[in-house]
């Protein structure tokens, strides 16, 4: 136990103290983290155990990355993309792999030529879509583009998985067990093999579409929010464990899990417990690789792997060149396309382990190109930032997509809260073409508003994350309507901080609520129940026999002069606090003030004043 | 005969401070074939309902603006009437008929006397040549133009017999109009509506 949280304790303070230095010199989180590696790893500090061990574990990082993107990408999106997948990773898989093998051919028999060709070919997912995500590119078109490649490649690894096997040459030394400790798959005749795959996939789908709603809701009212994460999490790993027991990777699996869920009222909840687990995953999947790497090796063999490096990128480029020319991608973004894609990944990892159990390449072999590839992963985030500094002076081409994404997400209103007065609000809203996105903690309220087409998610609007889900960074303003008024104190503290950008419009409960959300700055305040109480008034007078245009006058009359004299009443108010009044006291010293103001007032004449001279009349 | 069917229009923003309104609208309210429509108090907010407002136009022969005169132009919500209501296509342009053949005039009610309502006068034009603008209304949408019924000089104050006179006169015309018995030919000739009514309404 000690041990373990050592260990722990090391991980996580290479990170705190690494990711930001990193970051100060403009590095990017992933070099932070794989420096930090370098240094508390076997040829730095030497600090740490086992770490193909914790790079196993936090591998399951690039799965919850993977079902993160997949909450991100809507059904109909992914169908948009058949073509980018299919296409562009499929031409970049196979010619990777085909002129990669056609190299190594050189050295290698046919075999190895073949097998190292497709394991090189796949690039890293954690590394690129990290970055990316870090570099705001996600939602352009070359982030689309890199996205299917990786997708694509996420999905050959099944196959590729099939045909190593087949390209066996050197004998077997260990012949552990491979398969699932679960349930392995491998012992059934094919046929059923496939039926059983097929039964997975269609419980995630049965899971996501049907089953998930219920569970969620109810796991919701119970309002205990860890109960939520935990949740969610028993999902990402029930759903790897299940994948990797039919023999498929947990990764597509979380991911399609993800793209069902992308529909779902909950999503903007589960990406926000999720992240932070990828986060910290991710970050120590990181440190492992930079400390998995083998100096003394690299020493030794360090033109050989020079060379192998430079290979890998320089083939890999220029296949993604070619592709993106096939695929008809501008010229600008093909440079950002082919430096993404350009690195081994870490599956590689996985498959050359996997090779070397089963006797398809041997150790020597194994050896130096995962160091090779670890290097230029490492290299990758460095090409990034080359390439970045290559292109930000010279083309105009960057700025008109940036317009477009603005213009694509821009304008958008975040209302949060959607109980009596925000249901009315977001009527309005949408019948006049608003499209918000609605947040609200009743999970009843969400389920049924769903169902009648409103954009409506769950969650509790007070925590950063979900505000950063919910789309704060890109929306224009912010409507509060939430009852407690500690809550919206909260919640327009968390924007002035973190949005400053946003506009904001609150409703309060009463005047005092008013007051409170003045304190706080906030400019357009409307009191819940002073326009129904103006509007009944406004029946009152006409019930009574006055001329409906008179009626209307005055009301419009006394709300111009009750906005007016807030202000001042304000003030008052809050000096009297001072005087430190018990509540009751502070009331009737707020009631006071009004009435005064109210006999003082005369509507009348202000209405006599116009259509009539004097007391005469037209 | 057929009787005619009579709409009123009426505008005035404060009624409750105006006696000669009051007492015209009380002359001819409760008139069997009239429909007396007060736009302030339908359209408190200005929100006129431009559907609701066209039938009722098309379901009268006769439709009268029963206004004070403000600014030498009707009450704001009467230009915002006619702003929204008359559309082109229904009201006028090639094929906008709905008006046509409709008997159109104005019921106003004004503050300076006959005096002031002369070349050298107090308000430098006629009343005829202050409502040019809604002649040319009515003829655009090819309706029949009246010259309007007239009451002059109420800032100086009227008595209530004169009000009721008044009130009386404006039943009267209302009255012939809807029974067939004014002369519009002879009425045409007049500077107001109400000026000689014993020649214009027939006896029957």
């Amino acid at each position: 136990m000690e041990h373990f949280l050592l260990q722990l304790f090391i991980f996580l303070a290479a990170a705190a103290i690494a990711v930001p230095l990193a970051k100060k010199c403009g590095l990017g989180s992933i070099l932070g983290y794989l420096l930090a590696g370098i240094v508390i790893g076997p040829f730095g500090l030497s600090l740490i155990g086992d770490i193909e061990e914790v790079m196993h574990f936090t591998e399951f990082g690039v799965v919850m990355m993977l079902f993160l993107v997949g909450l991100e990408l809507k059904p109909s999106l992914l169908w948009q993309l058949r073509i980018p997948i299919l296409g562009m990773g499929g031409t970049q898989v196979v010619l990777s792999s085909a002129a990669i093998g056609a190299v190594s051919l050189s050295g290698l028999p046919w075999q190895q030529a073949v097998a190292v060709g497709l394991i090189l070919s796949l690039s890293s997912t954690a590394i690129v879509l990290q970055t990316l995500r870090e570099r705001g590119i996600m939602n352009t078109s070359p982030g689309r583009s890199i996205f299917s490649v990786l997708l694509f490649q996420d999905l050959a690894v099944i196959p590729i998985l099939a045909i190593l096997p087949l390209l066996a040459t050197v004998a077997v030394i260990d012949s552990g067990t491979h398969g699932s400790a679960l349930f392995d798959t491998s012992s059934l005749p094919g046929y059923l093999r496939i039926l059983v795959t097929l039964l997975a996939v269609s419980f995630i789908f049965f899971i996501g579409k049907f089953a998930s709603r219920p569970i969620f809701r109810t796991i919701a009212s119970t309002r205990v929010h860890e109960i939520f994460v935990a949740a969610a999490l028993a999902l990402v790993v029930g759903i790897s464990l299940l994948m990797m027991a039919v023999g498929l990777s947990p990764a597509l699996g979380t991911f399609l899990a993800g793209v069902v869920l992308a529909e779902s009222e909950y999503r903007h909840e589960l990406e926000s417990d999720i992240q932070p687990f990828k986060g910290l995953l991710l970050g120590i999947f990181f440190i492992s690789i930079g400390a998995s790497l083998n100096f003394t090796l690299i020493g030794d063999h360090a033109p050989l792997i020079a060379a192998v490096v430079l290979g890998l990128l320089g083939i890999k480029w220029l296949v993604l060149m070619i592709t993106g020319t096939l695929f008809k991608m501008p010229r600008s973004e093909r440079g950002l396309f082919a430096i993404a894609l350009a690195q081994g990944g870490e599956f590689a990892f996985v498959l050359f382990q996997y090779a070397k159990v089963n006797g398809i390449l041997p150790n020597d072999v194994v050896e130096p190109l995962i160091s090779a590839v670890a290097i230029s992963m490492f290299l990758t985030p460095l090409l990034f930032l080359l390439h970045a500094r290559l292109t930000a002076g010279h083309d105009g081409d960057r700025q008109d997509r940036a317009a477009d994404t603005i213009r694509h997400q821009g304008n958008r209103v975040i209302l949060a809260g959607f109980g009596r007065l925000g249901t009315d609000l977001g009527r309005f809203l949408i019948a006049s073409g608003i499209r918000p996105v609605i947040l609200d903690h009743d999970a009843a309220n969400v389920d049924i508003l769903r169902r009648f087409g409103f954009e409506v998610y769950y969650g509790d609007i007070t925590r950063l994350d979900l505000l950063a889900a919910a789309g704060a960074a890109e929306a224009e303003l912010i409507v509060i309507t939430i009852g407690d008024v500690e809550k919206a104190r909260e919640l327009v503290h968390l924007v002035q901080k973190h949005y400053p950008h946003l506009k904001i419009a609150a409703n309060a409960s009463d005047r005092p609520a008013a007051y409170e959300l003045m304190d706080e700055g906030v400019a357009i305040i409307r009191r819940e129940t002073f326009g129904s109480a103006l509007s009944l008034g406004q029946d009152v007078l006409k019930l009574l026999g006055m001329h409906p245009y008179e009626a209307y006058k005055l009301m419009r009359i006394f709300r111009k002069k009750d906005e007016d004299s807030m202000p001042e009443l304000y003030k008052i108010h809050r000096d009297d606090e001072e005087k430190y009044i018990s509540m009751y006291q502070q009331h009737n010293a707020d009631l006071e003030e009004l009435m005064k103001m109210d006999l003082d007032a005369d509507m009348e004449e202000e209405l006599d004043k116009a259509w009539s001279v004097g007391k005469l009349e037209g | 005969m057929k009787m005619k069917k009579i709409l009123i229009i009426f505008a005035h923003p404060a009624i409750a401070r105006s006696k000669i309104n009051a007492a015209m609208r009380g002359a001819v309210e409760d008139l069997g074939g009239v429909t007396f429509h007060d736009l302030y108090a339908i359209y408190p907010d200005f929100l006129i309902d431009v559907a609701d407002e066209q039938k009722l136009c098309q379901a009268h022969d006769v439709i009268i603006f029963q206004h004070p005169l403000y600014w030498y132009s009707t009450p704001a919500i009467l230009k915002e009437w006619l702003d929204l209501v008359l559309q082109y296509g229904w009201a006028y342009g090639v094929k906008g008929r709905a008006l046509e053949g409709k008997y159109f005039f104005q019921a106003l009610t004004a503050g300076g006397d006959t005096d002031s309502y002369r070349k050298n006068g107090l308000n430098t034009f006629t009343i005829g040549e202050l409502t040019a603008p809604y002649r040319a209304t009515a003829n655009t949408c090819r309706m029949e133009w009246l010259p309007p019924f007239t009451v002059l000089g109420m800032h100086r104050g009227m008595s209530d017999e004169e009000i009721n006179r008044h009130a009386e006169e404006y039943r009267r015309v209302v009255t012939a109009l809807r029974d067939g018995t004014f002369d519009m030919q002879k009425a045409k000739q007049n500077e107001y509506l109400n000026s000689n009514l014993d020649l214009t309404i027939r006896k029957v």
